[in-house]
């Protein structure tokens, strides 16, 4: 056992959408501070379930449960406000959802003008060119700050929303598929730039790419039917998976 | 089937078609064309910048073989100033209300408003003229551009609230949860995000609201009554374009003036109706 404190950790999570069936059970696991741990599993397993459950996206629909515990830094996210933990932990979906009417540098900014966070005009254009270079954007889009980010390819789109993210200097990226909807090329754009931004924050991938999860994370999760049937380092969960049924799903027999 | 009955048959769909359009097409330019014959010549600078004439000046003007004097100015103004003050409460209103019912479609109030709106937007424009008559123009002891506007409100909101709905309600589900993913709360996402989104189809929506109660007679017999002068306070009987039109065919000396009366509104209805359409797809693109 390491000695070093996790950054997230899940306790007995339980997530219900209706009262009969759970589609997240009892799942627990501790993630390490700067790291990318993906997690894998059919389709209908649970991961984006799990992965919103972070963030207190299930919040938002009175008829979802959320039971157990989730840990932030020790601190049992269930306890807290939505907004609090949400500053704290990012999220990126699927398809990339830049803000229509907002230009590029607005949709960077767009958690401080949501939040009436009120900054200096220098302040802000740094954080905006950081946030963009850090998303290996600011050459492409220097230019046209001022432009709508919707004219972006979807690539583009979808770093701009990592950056969104970003900008919010969050503890937690949640990253839900996000390069499921993006060329190859796009897609290892993402890759390279996800292994620089660990340095700066824990990120939690769900990816229905066994490459990818072996290209870029140092954990992996896999789930089947709600659970989390094995949990570890990527390399070992590859090689030597301990459960029948992640062997089964590596050598594509399920899912 | 062999080709050419294939053929044939695509002919006759095709002609059966065209039948139906012209047959719609037909009635319509029919009375877009009467109207603009009729009520072009009409239209001059003095038609539109003075009030209507009395029944004697006309009927002096006819006999001496002029044309009648006056226009419809009085009617413009009560218009605008009628139009102008329901709009500017109804569209804050209405805005607000279909936000609310696109975020809470399950809340019972939701229902309740829903409800009304749906009964308010077929009730005829008649029955919510004579009760504003009964709430306004009775405790205010006069006719009044206020009870006007307010028949006129009645009339817009739940245009206003459907078509505010109906956009939000078509905007993806992952535009509002990545505002809320950001930690902002709903009221902040509604402003900054979605109504932003949803602005092409709330403003057409507005546009055709406007469009649509600006040729409303009936709740404005009740109301407004008519002026026949230009009057511009707000509590005094004032007139309107349709009110002029109807004055116009009741009175026999001023029925000339009904063309061009009826030729601006087709034109002022006509343009903001287009507009509308226009604004809608800039705005999706
Ligand atoms: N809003 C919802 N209401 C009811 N049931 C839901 C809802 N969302 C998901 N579910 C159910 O919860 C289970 C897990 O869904 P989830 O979306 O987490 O799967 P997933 O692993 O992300 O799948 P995929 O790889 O297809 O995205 C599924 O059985 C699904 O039918
Ligand atoms: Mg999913």
């Amino acid at each position: 056992m390491e000695s070093v404190k996790p950054i997230l950790e899940f306790k007995n999570t339980c997530v219900s959408y209706t009262k009969q069936t759970m589609a997240v059970k009892y799942v627990s696991a501790a993630i390490e501070r700067n790291t990318i741990t993906s997690i894998m599993g059919p389709s209908g397993c649970g991961k984006s379930t799990l992965l919103r459950s972070v963030n207190l996206m299930h919040n938002l629909y009175s008829n979802i449960r959320v039971d157990g515990e989730i840990l932030l830094n020790g601190e049992n996210i269930l306890d807290m406000e939505p907004i609090d933990v949400r500053r704290r932990v990012g999220m990126v979906f699927q398809r990339p959802v830049p803000f229509p009417t907002m230009s590029i540098a607005d949709n960077v900014m767009a958690g401080y003008l949501l939040n009436n966070i009120h900054i200096s005009k220098s302040e802000k254009a740094k954080t905006v060119e950081q946030c963009l270079r850090s998303v290996a954007m600011w050459d492409e889009v220097k230019d046209v700050l001022n432009k709508k980010g919707t004219f972006l390819s979807g690539g583009q789109q979808q770093r701009l929303c990592i950056a969104r993210a970003l900008a919010m200097k969050p503890d937690v990226l949640l990253m839900d598929e996000p390069t499921s909807a993006l060329d190859p090329i796009a897609t290892n754009h993402i890759e390279q730039l996800l292994l620089e931004l660990q340095k700066e924050v824990t990120i939690l991938i769900v990816t229905h790419n066994m490459g990818q999860a072996e290209r870029i994370s140092s954990h992996a999760m896999f789930m089947y039917l709600g659970e989390l049937v094995e949990y570890g380092d990527t390399k070992k969960l590859f090689s030597q998976p301990a459960d029948e049924r992640t062997k089964a799903y590596l050598k594509g027999k399920i899912g | 089937m062999n080709i050419k009955t294939r053929i044939a048959k695509d002919r006759i769909q095709l002609w059966t078609v065209c039948f139906f359009a012209a047959l719609t097409a037909v009635p319509l330019l029919a009375i877009i064309g009467e109207v603009v014959i009729k009520g072009f010549g009409q239209i001059s600078w003095s038609f539109l910048t003075e009030p209507t004439p009395t029944a004697y000046k006309a009927m002096k003007a006819v006999q001496a073989g002029e044309p009648i004097p006056g226009g419809i100015a009085n009617g413009i103004v009560g218009t605008l100033i009628m139009v102008g003050m329901a709009a500017i409460v109804a569209i804050p209103v209405g805005i607000l209300c279909g936000a609310f019912l696109a975020e809470n479609s399950k809340k019972r109030s939701a229902v309740i408003i829903s409800f009304l709106t749906d009964l308010l937007q077929g009730t005829p424009s008649i029955i919510i003229g004579i009760i504003t008559y009964i709430w306004v123009v009775v405790p205010m002891k006069g006719y009044s551009a206020i009870a006007g506007s307010g028949a006129l409100f009645i009339m817009m909101l739940p245009l206003i609230i459907r078509s505010t709905e109906e956009t939000l309600k078509i905007l993806p589900t992952s535009l509002q949860e990545a505002g809320l993913a950001l930690g902002a709360n709903r009221a902040s996402v509604m402003l900054r995000i979605q109504l932003p989104a949803a602005f092409g189809g709330i403003f057409k929506g507005v546009l055709l609201s406007i469009s649509r109660v600006t040729g409303e007679t009936a709740p404005l017999l009740f109301t407004a009554l008519g002026c026949s002068f230009i009057r511009w306070s707000i509590n005094k009987p004032i007139s309107a374009v349709p009110l002029l039109i109807w004055e116009f065919f009741n009175d026999p000396h001023l029925q000339d003036l009904i063309w061009g009366a009826s030729f601006f509104l087709l034109l002022f209805v006509l343009t903001l109706n287009l507009t509308a359409k226009y604004i809608a797809k800039k705005w999706n693109q």
